[in-house]
């Protein structure tokens, strides 16, 4: 039943130029647009106003952390909803920095690593439960780091406490330095999971999620794995948190450990497509859409991409652009694997062969062919 | 003898939350569903009973008579429908879907009920109460949920051990493909046992709001507390349950003893330590 089997079988021994490929010249051509992109995001503080800046912060704010969650669940197979404890531990590892004198923008970064070594004995406790107890249990850990903090009565306690050194930036230049502190953390990120997934790792996460059993018993370190995704998510999601500190000019516990984030970041992913880079940009898109045309409606926005969410899970697990792709074939982030035959494509459904298949909806093995391939090098 | 005081309300509130946590248990027992949504379904309970109740002029008591069968039957149809599909696509989406489920139930309630706290009063049986001595006081009503709660714990146990549907459910847990082979309807099964799971939770949830005060948030606590007393006690052990709530209950009343911003704090450390120490809780068995 694997596609080892299936697919290739049809022509492999009659025909000796089968090539397996990544990325062929639309992948050079995509990655210039992507530059391109890039360049034009860069420069967008100069063109629009600083209303639409603080937006796109906001936008980026999310993406990174639907990247960082998509990771975890869509490619690892880990469902956190307690995501939400490093977004508030970086956005206060910014503060504690700033409350010492460090540059709020500078400590950034750092605050990112603190929320990811504070993830590496988390993980410990929480990977001792598997499946929806891990689930629940990143719950009760956000949930202590909330109360935690809370209660810390120089950090503002209950009620926050403004982040200082960030008022003696004009607000042009506030406004310039948070969109391009926010535009490198998405960039970055995006970069990281990027390169996490093209590399032997991104074979090791897949495979573990597709099948611990089989994984583990090709060799696969399914807890090392788990663990180095498990910590990059914490960084994405600290440097995110830590970008909210700056943009927000203060941290407040229940808003910045607020469940809400991992809702957010879960139902983007959930819309747009596990399983795949594409889905979470396409998903928080599609957000900020919704949010901007029902803000003024209360939380009915988020009532409304909920109910979204759950539909588009059951009827199409891979997200929309997971339909996408399954119709056109395009990929953005070249991440899987393909079978050419010269210029032509052998295989009629491309998925079957590429590595960023959703969690959960993938027959057993599915892409095993490709994959198994490195697992044992 | 505030520390006596503190274990006894600790006790009482231990059966409470086994209360809570027996439909979580008997949902991931039978289904294998972790039914994220649980807390939010609690609460919406109590605001069932709160926007219907007063229209009937019967004593709010009768919410139990009113709200539980209708939780029952949708238990029920929710399973058949909405849950048996995701089921269907697998364990993964199912859990996202109960958590979509969650978010939802709790913004539609800030959305029509406001954030303002909200209780079911029930009259003079709530503030009455007997001493043990001068300074261990119980209220009666407490005592009546953990009672229920023992009740209801023994009841599932019952039913699961002696009735035909009851061994029923067990088969299509242990086996859902053998148990179709000789004619079970596992859906159908399933959907009883989602409707014995939401009844229970009709229960726990009115009872939460003519204890306290209950806001639409509420249901994440709630649902973090039955949690955490299924995990301490051991999973898939019915009365380890009951034991995991009490010293969940006893460690809040003890950590509340010594700074009440330390009531929650104390209950989710004691179950971060069981889970460093005994991963499979107090009185886990085996793990699936």
């Amino acid at each position: 039943m694997t596609t080892q089997q299936r697919a290739p079988t049809r022509r492999i021994t009659a025909s000796g130029t089968l090539q397996v490929r990544r990325a062929g010249a639309s992948g050079i051509l995509v990655g210039a647009a992507g530059l391109v992109v890039l360049a034009l995001l860069a420069f967008m503080p100069v063109i629009v106003s600083e209303a639409d800046t603080t937006l796109l912060v906001n936008f980026f704010v999310l993406l990174t952390m639907a990247v960082m969650w998509n990771l975890l669940a869509g490619y690892a197979g880990m469902v956190s909803i307690g995501q939400q404890a490093f977004v508030g531990l970086g956005g206060y590892g910014v503060l504690v920095l700033a409350m010492n004198g460090f540059n709020p923008v500078a400590a950034i970064p750092v605050a990112a690593v603190v929320a990811a070594l504070i993830a590496l004995p988390v993980s410990v406790l929480l990977f001792r439960l598997g499946g929806g107890y891990f689930a629940i249990a990143t719950w009760v850990v956000a949930d202590t780091a909330q109360i935690v903090v809370s209660s810390i009565t120089s950090l503002g306690g209950g009620t926050g406490h403004p982040v200082p050194g960030l008022s003696s930036m004009s607000p042009h230049t506030f406004a310039e330095t948070t969109y391009w502190a926010a535009l490198a953390v998405v960039t970055i990120s995006l970069g990281i999971a990027y390169g996490l997934l093209r590399s032997p790792l991104g074979l090791l996460m897949a495979a573990v999620r597709d099948d611990e059993v089989s994984a583990r018993s090709a060799g696969a370190r399914v807890m090392t794995t788990r663990r180095i995704v498990y910590v990059v998510a914490a960084l994405g999601c600290g440097a995110a948190g830590a970008i909210l500190a700056v943009s927000q000019l203060q941290v407040q516990p229940s808003s910045i450990f607020s469940v809400q984030w991992a809702a957010e970041m879960i139902f983007v992913s959930m819309i747009g497509g596990m399983g795949t880079l594409e889905g979470p940009i396409l998903g928080t898109v599609l957000f900020f859409v919704l949010q901007q045309n029902l803000a003024q409606d209360g939380a009915w926005y988020l009532i409304i991409f909920g109910a979204v969410a759950v539909l588009v899970s059951i009827w199409t697990p891979r997200g929309l652009w997971g339909a996408i792709r399954q119709r056109s074939g395009i990929e953005l982030f070249p991440v899987g694997y393909r079978l050419h035959e010269g210029a032509l494509h052998l295989v009629t459904q491309p998925q079957l062969l590429d590595g960023g298949s959703a969690a959960g909806s993938n027959g057993p093995g599915s892409g095993a062919g490709a994959r198994r391939r490195r697992l044992r090098p | 003898m505030e520390w006596a005081n503190a274990i006894v309300q600790g006790i009482v509130t231990g059966g409470f939350y086994a209360l809570f946590a027996c439909g979580l248990s008997l949902m991931f027992g039978v289904m294998g569903i972790i039914n994220l949504a649980h807390g939010d379904l609690a609460i919406i309970a109590a605001y069932v009973a709160i926007a219907l109740i007063p229209s009937t002029h019967l004593p709010m008591v009768w919410a139990f008579v009113v709200v539980v069968p209708i939780f029952a039957v949708g238990g029920y149809v929710v399973q058949r429908t909405l849950l048996q599909a995701s089921l269907d696509r697998s364990p993964f989406t199912t859990l996202l879907v109960a958590f979509g489920m969650s978010v939802i139930i709790e913004n539609v309630l800030l959305e029509v009920f406001s954030a303002n706290g909200q209780s079911i009063t029930i009259g003079t049986l709530i503030t009455k109460s007997f001493s043990l001595n001068s300074t261990i006081t119980i209220s009666y009503f407490s005592v009546i949920v953990l009672a229920v709660a023992i009740m209801v714990l023994g009841g599932i146990q019952l039913f699961l051990s002696r009735t035909a549907t009851g061994r029923l459910v067990r088969a299509v847990a242990d086996d859902r493909e053998a148990a179709q082979l000789v004619g079970a309807n596992y859906r159908h099964v399933f959907g009883i046992a989602a409707a014995i799971a939401f009844a229970t939770v009709a229960l726990a949830g009115l009872s939460y709001g003519m204890l306290t005060e209950f806001v639409p948030t509420s249901g994440v606590t709630t649902l973090l507390f039955a949690f955490e007393s299924v995990v301490i006690g051991g999973i898939g052990n019915v009365w380890g349950t009951l034991v995991g709530g009490v010293v969940l209950g006893v460690a809040q009343q003890i950590g509340a003893q010594i700074n009440p911003a330390y009531q929650i704090l104390a209950g989710n450390l004691v179950f971060l330590a069981v889970l460093a120490v005994r991963p499979r809780g107090l009185f886990g068995m085996r793990t699936a």
